[in-house]
């Protein structure tokens, strides 16, 4: 079975796109040109003040100057954010147009929670490959600082009835509806609706489940701090991040962290477990405000503009999983979605060269190989004749992920696509094959979206 | 950054004042714009010799106002002094006196060339005498240029006519408003290389150019400038300077390029980009610099290293890979930036003098190896700058060093970026191994 994306087929629509689509039945190759962010701040640091669009629109300004992108009409841009303003509504439209690119650039915004960044880079991919368009970016932004607040629901609904009512009596009717407690603002949180309870909490019982160890979640923790502070030394980043505010490095990054101090740490998630309370806030990842993008071509608009073309975006897929009723742990979606996806492509763990596993806590990652590992998981719920299998470690978060860095919601997938292009051009070939990586990141409602891109 | 000073004696009760006390009545400069005409007045163009005519000829031909006698009284816009044949001291008396009475009738902001020979190769000691006399009457005369006129010289190597590319191109730059900062200096003009261009406020139209260090001050002057000529710009500082340099990139319409030039591969990376991303290479200005100030007594290794490795080291190595290139063969330019403290030395500034005079012996040095290929390198050294930096600097110490040249004011980081752009563009391809002073004739290290 051919992995490579071309032999996919589908309704046959060449002949209502522009000149440059692809022959009917077949789709081309979308590729990574590159990417860039602004380094994440750990929430109430450097970003404090600043909106997910002014984030957003540096991100982008950055990409623009790194590749020459001024005036230029891009074919569309997609971006998004978790925590978002009702007043950013056009959210990335009005970054693009704060930008220097075409204001003929159209945009739209996604939001499929912490997954949002790696469904843009999914979407536009595809369209890419239908010929739809030749060029995209890709992208993410959320700010925890500068997060909305809402009125409460009483007072919505009293504000809402005072600007239907006609008269005096009307409205003074209306507002003797109020009491004291609407007048709280209601602040967002990272918990479940169904639950209540919040993605920690939630992660503390899956931990427990799969009984991974402190001392593990804590070395994955250690690991993502010394891979990322050796990449930031390398100068891997050079050409992958622009700084904002004063900021060269993501702020939340600990060079000089040990496993003695992560240690000492308590547990901050779980606590009702005892013994098997394991998540402290050194091996989950803090609220982080920041801004990412990718930008996406066909191989021939790569060309035409003398631009650099690190990978293609092969495949992904989504997965979700019954977490309300307890099946599933919150974040276990990916271990669904990855199975699909490598069958899909007729690969196996073995056969991937990089793993970008999103380090929302180190539980989650822990959990989620551990689900791999597991035969009756395997055989029971994924529908195999064993485990999955296991991953190499020695290929995991090579560069550092979120532990480290820091996890802006939609601004991750953006982060994690343009390391792991970058990380694969440089990689080239393994075996006399191209280079392969898989992206994997889990998002709140129980959901998870996975990824395979190939260096070119 | 603004020169307060400046702007109160520019007008009212403070001109008054200033005139009354005789304190420094600095000018408005007359600063290049696209479109501008190329003096504020009649030339009159001074000389006996063959080259004087031709000269004439030439300014004619550009829809010039030209002059050969002086009319008493009339307002000029430049004088153009041309010393060419000179034999002995005594030669120089019937050309300079002849225009003496005109210097009186020098329209604010005009200019005064004079065009001799170097004296370095002159067949006699008399003939030495005479060209080298042309240095000391030039920077006499531009300390006694008043509102912003400027006298500034060209000389030329024997055998390189008047109308030479570069003599042309020179001639053409220190009349037009891009020289308004450079005050009492000589080019010299080494041989008839050199292409004037097809548009006089395009002269770098088609050309990829890449300026270091140009996330801010000088180095983004540079920049816009370079773009305003018609250069493709990659830029390239730092990577913790990137959000500044990625709103000049988006400026000039150019790329970004975040690197540590005093990396061992910078000059790859560079060539890399600029040929990858623009298709070819002709140009680089070596502007990134740093300062670690220190009196000797107290200097460190931390602080010398850095400088020597930033400010010379780096820019030696990265010639070496473009002069290895076959991308950088088409008559390429390469434009340092030195500083006058490498020249009259700085108080404090062992590292970096060392430094910046480095540049200038690079340069000398370097020139050769161009010669070949049709290429040239020089060096611009700056004098009192407003920038960011300077702006720093203690409010009493800046108001003199601002103050201490014949213009009696410091100059913009735009007029930096003019002379380098002149010395990057293809009507300089006769100027090379130079080191050209914008700086208003600071009395520093004259």
């Amino acid at each position: 079975m051919s992995f490579n994306g071309l032999s996919a087929t589908g309704p046959d629509e060449s002949s209502t796109t522009s000149a440059p689509a692809p022959a009917a039945g077949t789709v081309r190759r979308a590729v990574v040109v590159g990417g860039n962010r602004i380094p994440f701040a750990r929430t109430g640091g450097a970003y404090t003040k600043s909106s997910n669009q002014d984030m957003l629109t540096a991100a982008l300004d950055g990409l623009i100057a790194r590749f020459g992108l001024q005036d230029e009409r891009i074919g569309e841009v997609a971006a998004g954010a978790v925590l978002k303003h009702s007043r950013d509504f056009n959210l990335t439209r009005e970054a693009v147009l704060g930008s220097a690119l075409s204001a003929e650039t159209p945009a739209y915004d996604l939001q499929q929670a912490c997954a949002t960044g790696l469904e843009t880079v999914l979407g536009l991919a595809n369209k890419i490959k239908l010929g739809q368009i030749d060029s995209a970016i890709a992208g993410g932004v959320d700010s925890a600082s500068d997060a909305p607040i809402a009125v409460s629901e009483g007072l919505r609904e009293v504000l809402l009835d005072l600007n239907r009512a006609k008269s005096l009596p009307q409205r003074l009717q209306v507002l003797s509806r109020l009491r004291p407690k609407d007048l709280a603002p209601d602040a967002p949180n990272t918990g479940e609706p169904r639950t209540g309870l919040s993605m920690g909490e939630h992660q503390a019982l899956t931990t427990a489940q799969w009984k991974i160890a402190r001392e593990a979640q804590d070395e994955l923790a250690y690991n993502s701090h010394r891979n990322l502070a050796a990449a930031y030394d390398a100068g891997f980043f050079d050409d992958l991040l622009t700084p904002y505010r004063g900021l060269n490095r993501d702020s939340n990054l600990r060079p000089d962290t040990t496993l003695e101090k992560l240690a000492t740490l308590k547990p901050v998630f779980g606590k009702n477990l005892g013994a098997e309370a394991t998540m402290t806030a050194g091996n989950s990842t803090p609220l982080t405000d920041g801004a990412s993008t990718v930008l996406l071509a066909s191989e021939e608009w790569a060309d035409a503009h003398e631009l650099p073309k690190l990978a293609t975006v092969i495949d992904g897929e989504a997965a979700a999983v019954d977490f309300v009723h307890g099946k599933d742990g919150l974040l276990m979606a990916p271990a669904f979605a990855v199975p699909r996806l490598l069958a899909r492509n007729g690969l196996t763990l073995d056969d991937i060269d990089l793993f970008e596993i999103h380090e929302a806590f180190a539980g989650t990652v822990l959990s989620t190989l551990a689900a791999w590992e597991d035969e009756e998981f395997g055989r029971t719920r994924l529908g195999l004749d064993g485990a999955l299998g296991s991953v190499d470690r020695s290929k995991l978060n090579v560069n550092g992920s979120s532990l480290a860095a820091g996890h802006p919601f939609a601004a991750t997938g953006g982060r994690i696509v343009a390391s792991l292009a970058k990380m694969l051009h440089e990689k080239g070939q393994v075996d006399g094959r191209p280079a392969r990586g898989l992206i994997s990141i889990c998002a709140a409602g129980g959901q998870g979206v996975v990824a395979i891109l190939e260096a070119l | 950054m603004t020169d307060k000073y400046a702007q109160f004696v520019s007008r009212g009760i403070g001109k008054d004042v200033a005139r009354r006390l005789g304190l420094p009545q600095p000018v408005m400069l007359r600063r290049y714009h696209p479109g501008q005409s190329l003096v504020p007045g009649p030339i009159l163009v001074q000389g006996s010799s063959g080259g004087a005519d031709d000269l004439a000829a030439t300014l004619l031909s550009w829809d010039l106002d030209v002059r050969r006698h002086a009319v008493p009284r009339e307002k000029l816009g430049a004088i153009v002094l041309v010393l060419d044949e000179l034999d002995r001291p005594e030669d120089l008396e019937r050309p300079v006196l002849s225009v003496a009475s005109s210097v009186r009738d020098l329209a604010p902001n005009a200019r005064v060339v004079t065009v001799s020979r170097t004296s370095a190769s002159a067949p006699t000691p008399a003939a030495a005498a005479a060209r080298q006399g042309v240095d000391g009457l030039l920077r006499s005369l531009a300390k006694e240029l008043r509102a912003g006129a400027t006298a500034n010289g060209i000389v030329l190597a024997d055998g390189v006519i008047t109308v030479s590319p570069s003599a042309l191109g020179a001639l053409r730059f220190f009349l037009s408003g891009r020289s308004a900062f450079v005050d009492g200096q000589l080019l010299t003009v080494a041989s008839g290389e050199g292409q004037l261009p097809a548009d006089p406020h395009k002269p770098l139209a088609g050309k990829v150019a890449v300026v270091t260090g140009a996330a801010r001050g000088i180095g983004a002057a540079i920049a816009r400038t370079l773009h305003r000529d018609g250069a493709t710009l990659v830029v390239v500082d730092i990577p913790a300077a990137g959000d500044h340099l990625a709103a000049v990139a988006n400026e000039v319409r150019g790329t970004a390029l975040q690197l540590d030039i005093s990396r061992e591969d910078a000059g790859q990376r560079i060539i890399d980009h600029a040929v990858g991303r623009h298709g070819r290479l002709d140009i680089i200005i070596h502007n990134a610099g740093i300062t670690r100030d220190k009196l000797l007594a107290n200097m460190d290794a931390g602080r010398w290293n850095s400088v020597i490795a930033v400010n010379i080291a780096a820019q030696l190595r990265i010639n070496e890979a473009l002069l290895a290139s076959e991308h950088f063969r088409n008559a390429p330019r390469i434009v340092s930036v030195a500083s006058t403290s490498g020249i009259a030395g700085n108080r404090g500034q062992t590292n970096y003098a060392a430094s910046k005079g480095g540049v200038m012996g690079m340069v000398r040095a370097t020139a050769p190896l161009l010669a070949q290929r049709h290429g040239s390198i020089n060096a611009v050294a700056p004098g009192f700058i407003e920038t960011e930096m300077t702006a720093r600097i203690p409010f009493a110490t800046r108001e003199i060093a601002r103050r201490l040249n014949s213009l009696q004011q410091g100059g913009q980081p735009g007029d930096v970026a003019e002379a380098i752009a002149f010395l990057a563009s293809d009507a300089a391809g006769g100027i090379t191994g130079e080191v050209l002073r914008v700086c208003g004739q600071n009395l520093v290290g004259a």
